[in-house]
């Protein structure tokens, strides 16, 4: 074992243990400090990844904007979340199954696959992801279609939320 | 060196607790919080699968980009969506918002 690999698993028990807890915990401002918490951990595992930018990213946009968005929403629908009465379905059983099902099939997917167990090239001297993923954006051989749509969705939502959310009275 | 599939394994875990969140809670922010567990799921394959094949290629470095703009999107739609409900109907469980059913 690798001093990476033992970082690697006390993130992801981390990672799992604050998702179990998002989805069991009873007081949902709870659960939304547990979504906090996970996606800390995800920002490590990007960071384990190599992926800098990726990391700083989700620090800045979950965890800073959407984190925050849930925890207002919380909160300005306090009125009804009395935590008494069950949190989850009658048939919660099932959507545990299916959960369980669905996981069980997708790592019995992953393991007829040959590069299952690979390991990663050591990176290129000198590599620069962000100048690279910076090009990739904008560059009309690669990806600026996406983003400009990616913008205009943005947009589309900004405007969809400001009309759904407004009070009329 | 970590091998791909520690990443895969823990990417298909948080997806499974994503969805049973999804498909057991009652409440709608807490199955928004579900999809959310579910996204980064698939976050964490797109950015595994750039490290450990071509990294000069940056597709999958991009794919998650712009997953985080469909984030942004989808949350601040389906946070207004309950807010809105909410007002109406003075509820945000989502068994009890039945309008369209006979």
């Amino acid at each position: 074992m690798t001093a990476q690999q033992i970082i690697f698993l006390i993130v992801a028990a981390f990672v799992l243990g604050s998702g179990v807890m998002v989805v069991t915990a009873r007081n949902l401002v709870h659960a939304a400090l547990w979504l906090v918490s996970t996606l800390f951990g995800v920002a490590v595992i990007y960071a384990l990844l190599n992926a800098n930018f990726i990391a700083v990213v989700q620090v800045v946009v979950y965890i800073g904007a959407i984190a925050i968005l849930f925890i207002f929403a919380v909160m300005l629908t306090r009125r009804d979340m009395r935590d008494s009465g069950p949190q989850m379905n009658s048939n919660w059983w099932l959507g545990a199954l299916v959960a369980a099902l669905v996981f069980v099939g997708l790592v019995f997917l992953l393991q007829g696959w040959s590069g299952f167990t690979g390991t990663a090239a050591d990176l290129p001297s000198g590599f620069e992801p962000i100048s690279l993923l910076g090009e990739a954006l904008v560059s009309p051989e690669a990806y600026v279609l996406p983003f400009e749509v990616a913008s205009v969705l943005l947009l589309a939502a900004l405007v969809g939320a400001v009309y759904v959310a407004f009070n009329k009275k | 060196m970590i091998p791909q599939s520690w990443y895969l394994i823990l990417a298909a875990a948080l997806f499974g607790i994503g969805m049973f969140g999804v498909l057991t809670r009652r409440n709608m922010i807490a199955i928004l919080l579900g999809v959310e567990l579910m996204l980064n799921a698939v976050n964490i394959n797109l950015v595994s699968f750039w490290r450990y094949s071509d990294v000069l290629n940056m597709s999958g470095q991009v794919f998650s980009v712009i997953v985080f703009a469909v984030t942004a999107a989808e949350v601040s739609v389906g946070l207004a969506l309950v807010i809105s409900a909410y007002r109406r109907r003075n509820t945000v469980i989502a068994n009890d918002l039945d309008m369209l059913k006979f």
